[in-house]
């Protein structure tokens, strides 16, 4: 028998049909979302703040602040570590957190993978294989010379992503083909870069741990702009893409039946990944965690709607760096601890603060 | 307004998944997609969407349709409702409108989605994750995405394979409103026969990625063809104003 006139879908608890109320909840939720995601800029505009006013230095607030904003009264000096040393290493801090923020998250959408990094399919060991080759041979490009061990870290990094790609191609870039031939080529370059350490005097072997270590010693005004058109340039190439990849989360079969392409969005995400990490690696070294992390703080706080998701990895990314910044100037007020050493030093305990306090599961 | 198939294939290399299938479902019906496992049902559905390959024709009212139409106008339902997301479900929703997603929402658009669950009664989960929800409101949700998108053709791959009896009904009649009131054709993968023959209009049976069989459920649904399709001996009966009776005796 047909149901009889009148029944109707009910709702969870059984009660009557509930009639959804004009401000429903979606939008108080999105209002939420951009609260939490202004929030964390407020977070990062102090960060950066007390990141300037930070270094071994001990510059007063005075003098930084004139550095900044009246340089022509400042003396010669503070100008120099205001405005040539501390703000593009702040800024790099700001940009490389962005970017690795944004990357971690195409890479664990694209491989639908919660352990996924922009470091998860090789990039990271090829970068750091190129920059010990380049301090090894002491090459030296004949233009720029200061762009030689990032040029070589770039294109090491963009050579192994190739290498990924030409293989998953074959495979119809079935993400877990992805993962396997991702980490197969992180063996590949972590031997040889071991192999380039093994081969190099101490004094090489001191350089080339150090670029290893990732630092934001190595910012000046020269590759902050460079980091910054990468990063802008690949974040507006994936805006028209954000909806699609909302939707590839609900799987691959789910993806393609409302409209996506899965494997040609997987192969452009692919590329700005290998890009904005490339970017990044090639003139800090190798900063591990944010990448990791950065996405799924992001992901406890504003949810899977990447509008709000990439611009809060991002958000959180920074925030990362740039608190690893001055924390890593505060502990050893003489000298700067590499940063890549201290960004899981101060993740961690927020990550784990987050999983506790969460009721909800995420991912 | 209807939908003509000729000579559906389906092959992988040297597999052929599906043979010359001929099809032709009228406007506003509903057709009930029936046949063992493997027999191909799934492969069909995507096919017809686009979604795979194909070889042979699709014509919607005389014209033929190509596999970006086709992914266009057929929405496609597919049957796995294991969600490792936490996406909300509103956001499912949404996403049924892919095309006109931006970066703001256009006026009305989260509204009307909100609407499109609240048909399943699902309003109150709106901003519930995806993960946090039971199978069955699950497969509700992916039914009220599907409907969002407002196809001409909407293929559903076992749309009540998760519900409880009281909602396979009222999700069959539903489907079966639907279809009158817009004209949308609809044909749906079903293992369940009794539920084919109530809601179904015209029954498609394959078997083996062949045609066993086609038309009305009076006419499918005999213990002859369900012999040749399923290996089964069943009993057919039909009381005075109700629907047909199928009843499994047992496996041959």
């Amino acid at each position: 028998m047909p149901p009889p006139d009148g029944a109707s879908f009910t709702t969870e608890t059984g009660a009557a049909r509930a009639v959804p109320d004009d401000a429903s909840h979606y939008t108080v939720l999105m209002r939420q979302r951009l609260l939490r995601l202004s929030g964390a800029i407020l977070v990062l505009v102090a960060l950066a703040v007390a990141d300037i006013l930070t270094g071994p230095a001990m510059l007063s607030l005075f003098d930084v602040v004139t550095g900044l904003f009246s340089p022509a009264q400042a003396d010669a000096m503070t100008r120099v570590i205001v405005l040539d040393i501390r703000l593009p290493m702040s800024l790099m801090a700001i940009l490389v957190g962005m970017s690795l923020g944004i990357a971690g998250v195409h890479m664990q959408t694209i491989l639908g993978n919660p352990l996924a990094s922009p470091y998860t399919l090789g990039f990271s060991a090829a970068a750091g294989f190129g920059a010990a080759l380049a301090i090894l041979t002491g090459f030296t490009l004949p233009v720029f010379p200061w762009l030689t061990i990032p040029l070589a870290a770039f294109v090491m990094c963009v050579l192994a992503a190739a290498l990924v790609f030409s293989f998953s191609r074959m495979r119809a870039m079935r993400p877990e083909v992805m993962v396997l031939a991702g980490i197969a080529t992180l063996f590949l370059f972590q031997s040889a870069q071991s192999l380039v350490q093994y081969l190099a005097a101490p004094e090489v072997l001191q350089a080339i741990v150090f670029w290893l270590f990732g630092s934001l010693l190595k910012a000046s005004w020269n590759n902050v702009p460079i980091v910054a058109i990468v990063f802008a340039l690949t974040s507006l190439a994936v805006l028209p893409n954000l909806w699609q990849l909302t939707a590839l989360r609900l799987g691959d079969a789910r993806a393609a039946a409302v409209g996506v392409e899965v494997s040609a969005l997987r192969i452009k995400l692919f590329a700005l990944v290998a890009l904005l990490t490339a970017g990044a690696v090639a003139f800090v070294g190798t900063i591990g965690f944010v990448g990791l992390v950065a996405p799924h703080i992001a992901r406890m706080l504003v949810g899977e709607d990447q509008r709000f998701l990439l611009p809060m990895a991002a958000l959180m990314g920074a925030i990362t760096m740039t608190g690893a910044s001055v924390v890593s100037k505060l502990i050893s007020p003489g000298g700067v601890i590499p940063i890549g050493i201290v960004t899981a030093l101060i993740g961690v305990p927020f990550l784990f603060f987050l999983i506790l306090r969460g009721q909800r599961r995420h991912w | 307004m209807s939908l003509q198939i000729t000579n559906l294939t389906v092959a992988y290399g040297q597999k052929t998944i599906l043979r010359a299938l001929e099809d032709h479902w009228p406007e506003g019906q509903v057709t009930a997609l029936i046949g063992c496992n493997g027999a191909g049902k799934s492969t069909f559905l995507q096919a017809l969407a686009g979604l795979i390959s194909m070889q042979g024709e699709a014509t919607l009212s005389g014209k033929l349709l190509s596999p970006e139409e086709r992914r266009q106008m057929i929405a496609y339902m597919p049957q796995d409702t294991s969600a490792h997301s936490s996406l909300t479900v509103l956001e499912v929703v949404l996403l049924g409108r892919l095309k006109s997603l931006g970066l703001s929402l256009p006026k009305g658009l989260a509204k009307e989605a909100l609407e499109a669950l609240e048909a399943f009664g699902l309003a109150s989960l709106q901003t519930r994750q995806l993960d946090e929800i039971s199978g069955g409101q699950r497969q509700l949700v992916f039914l009220a995405q599907a409907l969002f998108r407002q196809p001409r053709v909407l293929l559903l791959d076992e749309p009540t394979a998760a519900l409880d009896l009281r909602h396979q009904l009222l999700v069959l009649e539903r489907l079966r409103l639907i279809a009158r009131q817009n004209g949308t054709i609809i044909g749906m993968a079903m293992h369940d026969l009794n539920l084919a023959a109530q809601y179904s209009d015209h029954v498609l049976g394959l078997g083996g990625g062949r045609k066993i069989a086609s038309g009305a459920p009076a006419k499918v649904l005999t213990p002859e063809t369900l012999r040749i399709m399923y290996g089964i001996e069943a009993q057919v009966s039909q009381d005075a104003g109700n629907p047909l009776q199928i009843l499994p005796l047992r496996a041959i």
